[in-house]
């Protein structure tokens, strides 16, 4: 399987994602953002970190870039692409994901382990969880705060596209276990043909005991089959 | 070699410049934590009758152009497909 990351000034989890890559066995290559062409590719990641130092609104500039024209065109004709943080907010800024990360609500810049739950195990990305499966997964971001419109609120639940919601040890979703203020607990969503995921906690964090845990390897599995 | 023309006028004409200011702030209903925060402390310096703040973003735009209100629609076009998220954001677009 082929995947690309694409970088941007600024970005800062492009190695550890594609060290996590490449762990799984995904064929990986790094596109710079001032590429106007993408290598053939099953998966695109927008990694994490501050692209163009979150100027203007985090991922508004890096939206707005040369090789993201041609990550639409790739979405767009089917291609999986798991924006992750920063990538989150790169996607939403795309118009490719709906609603928007707003500044977390207590202001503070937070970085912990929390715990999250699958909420739909039927997609590419997350087949290999078990339903209502409980994740123990690193944050760390400013704006994660998930915002969007009624309608799009009512499509996501009626549909099935809330991809994980922040819970508690038990897997209690609830305003008490909400690190950021996100509407409804979200933490990741689908668009609505569920070829691309937008979250904000870091899976490729999770892949090796050593240094943390591995909840995240089976987002990773899921898409090798 | 004359290096400057004697017909050249001395002082060379600017070209037309129009100016827009774009004022862009959070739409009613979304939560403003900074303004919230910035409130509380003017609050507690004594400012008592202080009602509500909100805060937001201010650009200064010069545009080469002659033609007043194709200018402003390119400075609404600038907002819409990059200063504002429209999700969240309302913008104000004045000739300064």
């Amino acid at each position: 399987m082929k995947s690309s990351v694409i970088v941007f000034p600024g970005s800062n989890c492009d190695r550890d994602i594609s060290v996590a890559l490449e762990k799984m066995q995904f064929k990986n290559q790094m596109v710079w953002h001032k590429e106007s062409k993408l290598p053939k590719s099953d998966l695109i990641v927008v990694p994490g970190g501050f692209s163009y130092g979150d100027y203007l609104r985090s991922g508004a500039i890096a939206g707005k870039s040369i090789i993201i024209n041609e990550v639409i065109k790739a979405a767009n004709d089917g291609c999986l692409v798991l924006g992750i943080c920063n990538g989150f907010q790169i996607l939403t800024e795309t118009g490719l994901l709906k609603g928007v990360l707003l500044r977390n609500e207590n202001l503070k810049f937070i970085n912990k382990d929390i715990n999250i739950k699958v909420m739909n195990n039927e997609t590419n990305f997350s087949k290999k969880y078990k339903k209502n499966e409980i994740l123990k997964i690193n944050i760390a971001h400013n704006e994660g705060n998930y915002f969007t419109n009624k309608e799009h609120l009512n499509e996501l639940n009626e549909k099935n596209l809330i991809a994980f919601k922040y819970c508690n040890d038990e897997g209690d979703v609830n305003e008490k276990y909400n690190p950021n203020g996100s509407l409804e607990n979200i933490a990741g969503i689908y668009n609505s043909k569920k070829n691309i995921l937008g979250m904000m906690p870091h899976p490729e964090r999770m892949v090796d005991k050593l240094i943390s845990n591995t909840d995240g390897v089976n987002l990773f599995s899921s898409l090798l089959n | 070699m004359k290096l400057i023309s004697e017909k050249q006028p001395l002082l060379i004409l600017r070209k037309n410049k129009l100016k827009f200011s774009v004022t862009i702030t959070l739409k009613k209903d979304v939560l403003d934590p900074q303004g919230k925060v910035v409130q509380n402390t003017l609050q507690n310096l004594g400012m008592d009758n202080l009602k509500n703040i909100r805060q937001g973003k201010y650009f200064e735009i010069d545009l080469d152009d002659n033609d007043q209100n194709e200018a402003k629609k390119k400075v609404d076009d600038m907002c819409k497909k990059l200063l504002a998220n429209l999700i969240i954001e309302d913008y104000k677009v004045e000739k300064i």
